[in-house]
Formats: C-alpha cells, structure tokens, sequence
C-alpha cells in the first residue's frame, strides 16, 4: 500500500507545523515582542502570498508586469481599501478578471 | 458587512466561509482531473484530499507522481511547501488562548492560507470565536475534499476561466490584506514583505520565499516600531 503510505506521510507533515505552534503557543503568556511580532504577520504573509503570483510568470519564476490578473488587482484594490466589503471585493475581481480574459484571449 | 446575529455559531461559520469554498471549488475540480489523469481513483483523491488537505502540495505530490517520484521525495517537498503554515498557526494561537490540546488539534487540521486570513480578520474584528472558525474552517475542508473527488470522477463541470472564478482567492486576499493594514507600519511590513517575495522568487525555487519574506518584513517590523518610539500598535491610525 504505497499511495496509502505516501498520503499518510503527506499529512503528517502537513499536520505538524499546524498543531506545533498551536500547542505551544496559545497555553503561555507570550513575551511582548513576540505579541508584535506575530501581530505584523498576517499582512506579511498575505503580502507574500499574493504579490509574487501577480508580478511572476514561468516555470523558472521570472518577472511579468502584464498579466490581466495584475491589472485587475488595482481596481479590487482601491475597492476594497474604499468600502471594506469582502463580498464586494471577491464579486468585483471575479467580474474585472472575467471581462480582462476576453480582451486577452 | 454586518449580518444579524444568527443563534448558531455553526451558521455564522458555515456563512463565512463562502469566499473560499467558491475559490476551491475550480481548484479542487483542476486537482481531481489531474489527479484522475495521473491514474489515481476518486476514492484515493478524496483521501488525499481528506489526510493532507492542503491545496499546493497536493498539486505539487501528482505531478510528482506523474514523474515516477518516490515516496520519500514527495513527503519532504510537502513537509517544506507546508512549512509556511508554521507561522499561520502561531498568528493564530494569540487568538486560541486556554483551549484544550483535543480542541486545538482539532483546529490545527483546518488551517490553510485561506482559512487563516478569513479567521484571523474575524477574530480581530470581535464577535469571533474558535467554534465559529472550527465552523469556517470545515465548511472550506467539506468544500475541498468533495469538488476533488468529483474533478477525479472525470469532469471539470465548470468551464475553465468561466465568471473570473479563478480569481475568487486572490480577490479575497487582496481585500483581506487590505483589513489586516491599521497603521503606517503595517503598509510597510507588507509592502516590505511583497516585494522581498518577489525577490526571493525569483532567486529560489519553491515556494520558501514566503517564509522567507514574511519573517525578514516582521521582523524589520518589530524593530521600526520599536526605533520609532511608538508605544503601542494602533496608536498612528490610518
């Protein structure tokens, strides 16, 4: 039963650096640094989630500042930072995205 | 967005969750089909889908498949491309204080980047609690495991690019970056964090320049407010 080996594998891994910092974190008193430091993460792990998929391309990731999908994040940008609304914003980038493929297709 | 105060926290939960189950949907189909192709039968995609539940790596684990890997090569490049789930569930634990280990383990499963951004905006905003984000939380995994397998039983079912569909998690991201901003440190932490993504991208393969990034602008962080002399986070409103 390899595959059933390899999935069992896969999630362990997965698992353990989600439950990790849960058990050990979330019981003590954290050091104030700390409490600001993991209060700058989120923005930073969004940040570095979503710039790197807007301005790269390719296999061996190079740069690329014309993909529709880069364009439509300005509009759903300002939108978002205007009216605060997450259903809003999803329904906007999807149109935008949708109507920007026909153009480039 | 404000919605009335449902009785149940499992409504409130399952309700929130609508932005990233429309996300995984198009990609759960795009896994399954490639997973199908890839020989594997839906039950063997919905287990995977179901133990490791994490989107990239699972892609990633096929087309490795795909290329005759071993397990071994595959269980460590999900072990690194996971990695960045480590400083998720930290951000998250401030927010999960004085729950038990059985709660918390039960909560370590659902979080993905997605699932993390949504609850860490609830939770800051108030009026959030772990049993509306456990709620949230599996609604999205609910969502994940059933459109894989029916992407494995063989069809897309969506048209590929079809409502900009593709475009429901970055959208998401984008907005809830835009929640996560309160103060001019914040706007440069993440500008700071992108543009070092960018960077490490393209200097190192995989998916390490999140990582990477995210710890170098927090940290950067940290230091600017305390150099700045700013008591407090939140004291310099936007």
């Amino acid at each position: 039963m390899d595959y059933l080996l390899l999935v069992m594998g896969m999630g362990a891994v997965t698992y353990l650096p989600r439950w990790v910092p849960l058990i050990f974190l979330s019981r003590r008193r954290l050091p104030e640094w700390l409490r600001q430091w993991l209060d700058f993460i989120p923005a930073a792990v969004l940040s570095a989630l979503i710039l790197p998929a807007l301005v790269t391309t390719g296999e061996t990731r190079h740069l690329t500042f014309l993909q529709p999908a880069l364009v439509v994040s300005i509009p759903t940008l300002i939108f978002a930072w205007k009216t605060r609304s997450l259903a809003g914003t999803v329904i906007l980038g999807m149109a935008l995205f949708w109507i920007a493929g026909k153009f480039v297709s | 967005m404000r919605r009335p105060p449902y009785p149940s926290f499992l409504k409130d939960g399952m309700a929130a969750a609508w932005p990233i189950c429309l996300g995984y949907v198009p990609i759960g189909l795009a896994f399954g089909v490639l997973a199908h192709n890839a020989g594997l039968a839906p039950w063997e995609i919905g287990l995977m889908s179901l133990i490791v539940y994490a989107g990239s790596a699972q892609f990633i684990a096929i087309s490795m498949l795909g290329g005759g890997a071993a397990v071994m090569p595959i269980i460590l490049t999900t072990f690194v491309v996971n990695l960045r789930h480590l400083l998720m569930s930290s951000s998250l634990a401030v927010y999960l204080q004085c729950l038990g280990v059985g709660r918390l383990s039960l909560y370590a499963y659902g979080v993905t980047d997605e699932s993390f951004a949504l609850n860490m905006t609830r939770f800051r905003d108030g009026a959030w609690d772990w049993r509306k984000a456990l709620a949230l939380n599996q609604t999205a995994n609910l969502a994940w495991i059933v459109s894989t397998i029916m992407g494995g039983y063989g069809g897309q079912f969506i048209p590929a690019g079809a409502f900009g569909i593709d475009y429901a998690l970055p959208a998401m991201f984008i907005c809830l970056l835009v929640f996560q901003i309160r103060d001019r440190l914040h706007v440069l932490v993440a500008v700071l964090s992108g543009l070092l993504a960018v960077a490490f991208s393209l200097l190192f393969p995989g998916n390490a320049y999140i990582v990477m990034a995210s710890v170098v602008a927090a940290t950067l962080g940290i230091f600017l407010r305390r150099w700045g002399g700013r008591e407090r986070s939140g004291t310099e409103e936007l």
